[in-house]
């Protein structure tokens, strides 16, 4: 297969979290994929699109399409913001001469766990993770991108990870982008729900493919001061057994 | 901000914080999930029904006018009334029309959210007509001075010992005993004392059935045969959306509803109307009326993008499904059908500037999308009228503002680089000389509910330069 990838990482992961880019690299490079990162790039527009400045998102969405159309493989940490990029720039794009283009890339589009599975075929990254974790399914990676299966059999070849499933998998853990600062009460209220969900098996990680969701839960689990940490996919993927 | 913005606001933060509210909600509606899950076993193939539901509603509106003109003409042909009612003043002056007519002193209603919609009841009271809500959880809210807070369970917030208390004070000599048994029979003491007195009984419709000109009515309790039959007059309130073009179409409908509904396989009652009494009938009542309510329903099918919302058979499975809906419950809405599908609906009925904050009121999980037995993608009509609200010009000048700033920054990657590092230098440094999280400008409404994130000292790209950059692979 076509070993190179380019990486598509979304803004808040770039400035708040580059953790999480650095061990998709690792993990991308361990399995001798060739990393690129196309510097032009900066936000997918979905904050904008989501508060319905599509006049805004636009621009950021056609930008997002003139910089990674030359690439065949574009792999992003995030859910959410591949399906920005594959569910909604047909719509948001419908009327710019960029159309076409943006539908194509949107095809060409990954989630990691996603592209690990499904268009690299492998399951077993080499990772080591001696923890006991419990996974987030996020809304926009299961019910717009159908990506159900391929986090967890990630997971289960993961050495020593003690994967344990949680109530209620599938309810919203409250982030929803602009929403968890326009309705803070409602969106904490969610995550405490999520958090019950967490706490009930008792795991010392939850993890999901969206830092999104993960940035969110960490807040609200410090903040009450929960035990469970957070951590992205792609970090326990990019963990080695330590010497 | 519009008012209703506000108040909404308010009692969504209030709401959500009320632990016994979200414990009550949370009972009902895991029962009611455990229900629908067995419900949709019974079906070989529920994601063939839905798409055979969505279907027929799609039929239903896309041939809107020539179907429900031939609904008119048969309820008509056995002697009954049809009434084009073009908005909701419209639809109440007629129905008073009719109960003045006849001199009507009291009305039994079985349940209908359309009268809901178009105010009835307030309309006849003022008439000086009694009016009985019928539906038991419907007479529940009414005897609290309540709107409904679910469109199928009405009463769904409360628990029985608030309705026990309820009953006592509103009908102590029906009240025999406290257990669920015997306050559904002290409702039902107290509820055939007003059917037997009722001159004019009102009812909604589920579905309207063209090719054999009948109202469709899914029931549980008997109460809707009851408001059907007994009273001289009947009048059926409905939405012209109701339609679907034939008989055997019930064949899917009537389940898929049941089930998404309430996980029943059909409703206990399962009732046909197509006119008044005839001459060889025993029941059923002397006058006959349908009210087709528009309301703003050809304006919603005239939109290429929302007239799919007209599918809508006002099941509640979105509701149902909605964590936003369990957190602030049904009240918080403050309109007719609270929940996704208000939310997608109230906008465009009644505007965007009094109510499109309820499209917002959403983390577009897409749950809702996910359990819609007409496949309705209600989540993309909220991104829709979120557009549609910032393209009429409603959105706050400060958010306008500060899109314009991150489309100019998101533009150009020297600009975004920058203004990221100085944001996380400022905010370091901020951070590092003690500011309070509550005293970080906007982003004081994040840490008011969540611990402040740590602030890397480098961006990903400035990581990726140093160590790794594209000649490095």
């Amino acid at each position: 297969m076509d070993k190179r990838v380019a990486l598509f990482i979304p803004c808040f992961v770039d400035q708040m979290q580059p953790q999480v880019g650095l061990d998709t690299v690792k993990v991308l490079r361990r399995l001798s994929f060739q990393v690129e990162y196309p510097e032009d790039q900066t936000c997918c527009g979905q904050p904008a699109f989501n508060t319905g400045q599509w006049d805004s998102a636009r621009p950021c969405a056609e930008h997002f399409v003139n910089v990674f159309k030359a690439f065949s493989q574009i792999v992003c940490p995030s859910g959410s913001c591949t399906s920005m990029v594959r569910t909604h720039y047909p719509e948001l794009l419908k009327q710019s001469v960029l159309h076409e283009e943006a539908v194509a890339v949107g095809s060409r589009t990954f989630e990691l766990s996603e592209f690990l599975v499904r268009v690299a075929g492998v399951s077993d990254v080499g990772a080591e993770f001696r923890h006991s974790v419990t996974y987030h399914p996020s809304c926009h990676a299961t019910r717009e991108l159908g990506i159900y299966d391929e986090p967890i059999s990630l997971l289960q070849k993961v050495k020593g990870l003690d994967l344990r499933l949680m109530p209620n998998a599938n309810e919203c853990c409250g982030f929803g982008g602009m929403f968890s600062t326009k309705f803070g009460m409602v969106s904490s209220a969610m995550a405490e729900t999520k958090i019950a969900n967490i706490e009930a098996t008792q795991a010392e990680y939850v993890t999901a493919v969206d830092p999104s969701c993960l940035m969110h839960l960490d807040g609200v689990l410090r903040f009450q001061k929960h035990t469970p940490k957070v951590i992205h996919l792609a970090s326990i993927l990019a963990s080695e057994a330590s010497l | 901000m519009s008012r209703l913005a506000e108040e909404f606001l308010v009692a969504a933060a209030q709401k959500s914080a009320d632990l016994t509210h979200r414990a009550t909600i949370k009972r009902n509606i895991d029962s009611y999930d455990a229900a629908v899950a067995k419900g949709k076993m019974r079906f070989v193939d529920w994601e063939a029904a839905r798409a055979r539901a969505a279907q027929v509603k799609s039929e239903g509106m896309h041939s809107l006018g020539p179907l429900l003109e031939s609904f008119e003409a048969k309820i008509k042909a056995r002697g009954g009334h049809v009434y084009w009612a073009e908005n909701s003043e419209d639809a109440r002056q007629y129905i008073c029309d009719v109960a003045k007519k006849h001199d009507v002193k009291t009305v039994v209603k079985s349940k209908s959210m359309v009268t809901e919609e178009i105010h009835l009841s307030p309309a006849l009271e003022k008439l000086g007509i009694k009016v009985w809500e019928t539906d038991l959880g419907e007479l529940i809210v009414q005897l609290r001075n309540e709107p409904p807070y679910h469109i199928v369970t009405p009463a769904m917030h409360l628990t029985r010992e608030q309705i026990r208390d309820l009953f006592l004070e509103k009908m102590p000599s029906d009240v025999q005993g406290e257990t669920h048994q015997e306050l559904v029979a002290a409702a039902r003491r107290f509820l055939r004392r007003a059917f037997f007195s009722a001159e004019m009984g009102i009812s909604g419709a589920n579905f309207l059935v063209a090719d054999a000109g009948m109202v469709a009515i899914s029931t549980n309790e008997g109460n809707g045969r009851l408001t059907t039959s007994l009273p001289k007059i009947h009048v059926v309130v409905t939405g012209i959306e109701k339609v679907i073009p034939r008989l055997e179409d019930l064949g899917v409908m009537w389940p898929v509803l049941a089930t998404t509904g309430t996980g029943q396989p059909i409703t206990t009652y399962s009732t046909l109307i197509g006119g008044p009494k005839t001459a060889d009938e025993v029941d059923g009542p002397e006058e006959f009326h349908v009210v087709l309510v528009d309301n703003g329903r050809t304006e919603v099918l005239a939109d290429k993008a929302q007239q799919e919302l007209l599918r809508c058979i006002r099941c509640g499975a979105c509701l149902n499904q909605c964590p936003v809906y369990r957190q602030v419950g049904g009240h918080t809405y403050k309109s007719t059908y609270p929940g996704p599908i208000g939310s997608a609906l109230m906008p465009i009925f009644q505007g965007q500037q009094d109510y499109g904050h309820l499209s917002y009121a959403c983390s577009l999980c897409t749950a809702c999308n996910s359990v819609c037995p007409v496949k309705i993608k209600l989540s993309d009509h909220l991104l829709e009228n979120r557009h549609k609200y910032v393209a009429e010009g409603n959105a706050k000048t400060s958010e306008k503002i500060g899109f314009s700033f991150f489309r100019w920054m998101a533009m150009n990657r020297s600009r975004y680089e920058f203004f990221g590092w100085a944001g996380r230098k400022a905010l370091r440094v901020a951070l590092g000389m003690g500011v309070k999280p509550e005293q970080l400008g906007p982003l004081a409404k994040w840490t008011k509910y969540r611990a402040v994130p740590e602030v890397p000292k480098e961006s990903f790209r400035a990581l990726w330069k140093k160590e790794n950059g594209n000649g490095n692979r």
